[in-house]
């Protein structure tokens, strides 16, 4: 008797925690299987692109539950890499990012909204060049499942376009640029 | 003629001294007047090409001065104090050093990202093959604070040249103005 009640005990509490852990992922970072990256109109002639290298966070997800996501990303505003070592040290100076006053970027999200089996949309705070502001933008989850290597993975694109100067950002490139665009590419793995 | 007697200067130090001076004035005031430039302003690019070049012209020149300054007999030291001496020696020390420091420094901001400096489009510079994370902010810094050390030392350096002239009356000044007659 004893021992029956504690194996449904541990069974128990295994379950428990398989359920709390099932939804925790990390972003693969080390493995860099995941991208932020960011394109602006150059003149209003050409797309401009560069990334963020350096970023991490986590997040939750259970197909059971999806609007019970959650996500945390924090950017090293300082890792922006626009393949230009003068135009990155012009962007990471006063006139956009200022970089030693603001080394930080988040976001954290308030709500996931399903949509459909492969659309929802993400609601939370972004924090840029110390300017919080609540932003809704559209994701996409692009698959789940087992990795080749014993871990189990999940990922998400994400695109926003964020108005520059709503974040405190009003050095004039033109009015063909006000705007940057935020693209998304997240793995996470089961943690 | 061209080379140095042991009183005066000769014509090629005389030019490589007074093409430097303009050209470090030069840089200098383009420097603090590119970076406020602003993004629609047509010398936005052309500036920062044109202080890139030069830059990278006086890297060989600064070279050159020194292999000229080494091969070549000197003009002997101007009279005065021990001490005095003792701080002309290291003043001109910390000239070339600052020249040099400032001249690498500017070229690790631009070659930061792997790509070569371009000379007046004629030749490139290639970049080094490492570079350390967020080189172009942190030498960035140097760059600016040892152009201002410079400037700081070029001003005590016209000062003592204007004292050796005008107060010791020993011709520190126009030893590097007129081309000796000797040799």
């Amino acid at each position: 008797m004893k021992k029956r009640i504690l194996s449904a005990v541990v069974a128990a509490g295994l379950a428990i925690s398989g359920v709390a852990n099932a939804a925790e992922y990390q972003i693969d970072k080390a493995g860099a299987h995941a991208f932020i990256n960011f394109k602006i109109k150059h003149l209003g002639y050409s797309w401009l692109t560069g990334r963020f290298n350096d970023f991490d966070g986590d997040f939750s997800y259970d197909k059971a539950n999806p609007n019970a996501s959650k996500i945390n990303v924090v950017i090293s505003t300082a890792s922006i890499d626009s393949n230009h070592a003068e135009r990155d040290k012009h962007l990471k100076g006063k006139d956009f990012l200022n970089v030693k006053k603001f080394p930080k970027a988040t976001f954290e999200s308030t709500k996931y909204e399903q949509v459909s089996e492969t659309e929802g949309k993400l609601t939370g705070i972004l924090e840029l060049h110390g300017v919080k502001r609540t932003i809704t933008f559209p994701v996409e989850k692009i698959g789940e499942g087992k990795d080749p290597w014993g871990g189990y993975r999940v990922g998400f694109s994400g695109e926003t376009s964020l108005k520059l100067k709503d974040f405190g950002i009003d050095y004039n490139l033109g009015p063909a640029s006000t705007h940057v665009t935020l693209e998304l590419h997240i793995e996470g793995i089961k943690k | 003629m061209l080379k140095n007697s042991n009183k005066s200067y000769g014509l090629v130090a005389i030019l490589i001294h007074w093409l430097m001076a303009i050209a470090i004035f030069f840089m200098f005031g383009l420097g603090l007047y590119m970076v406020e430039l602003t993004y629609y302003d047509p010398w936005y690019k052309g500036s920062l090409d044109l202080h890139k070049s030069i830059g990278m012209l006086l890297i060989a020149m600064w070279v050159l001065r020194l292999i000229w300054r080494q091969v070549n007999e000197r003009p002997d030291e101007l009279p005065g104090p021990k001490l005095e001496q003792a701080a002309a020696r290291v003043g001109h020390f910390l000239l070339y050093a600052l020249m040099l420091l400032i001249l690498v420094s500017g070229y690790l901001i631009s070659t930061a990202d792997g790509k070569p400096i371009s000379v007046f489009e004629l030749i490139n510079v290639s970049a080094l093959p490492w570079s350390f994370d967020n080189q172009e902010d942190i030498v960035g810094e140097i760059h600016f604070w040892l152009a201002w050390a410079l400037i700081g030392f070029v001003v005590v350096h016209i000062g003592a040249a204007l004292k050796h002239q005008f107060i010791n009356k020993d011709s520190g000044l126009s030893r590097i103005l007129k081309v000796n007659k000797e040799n």
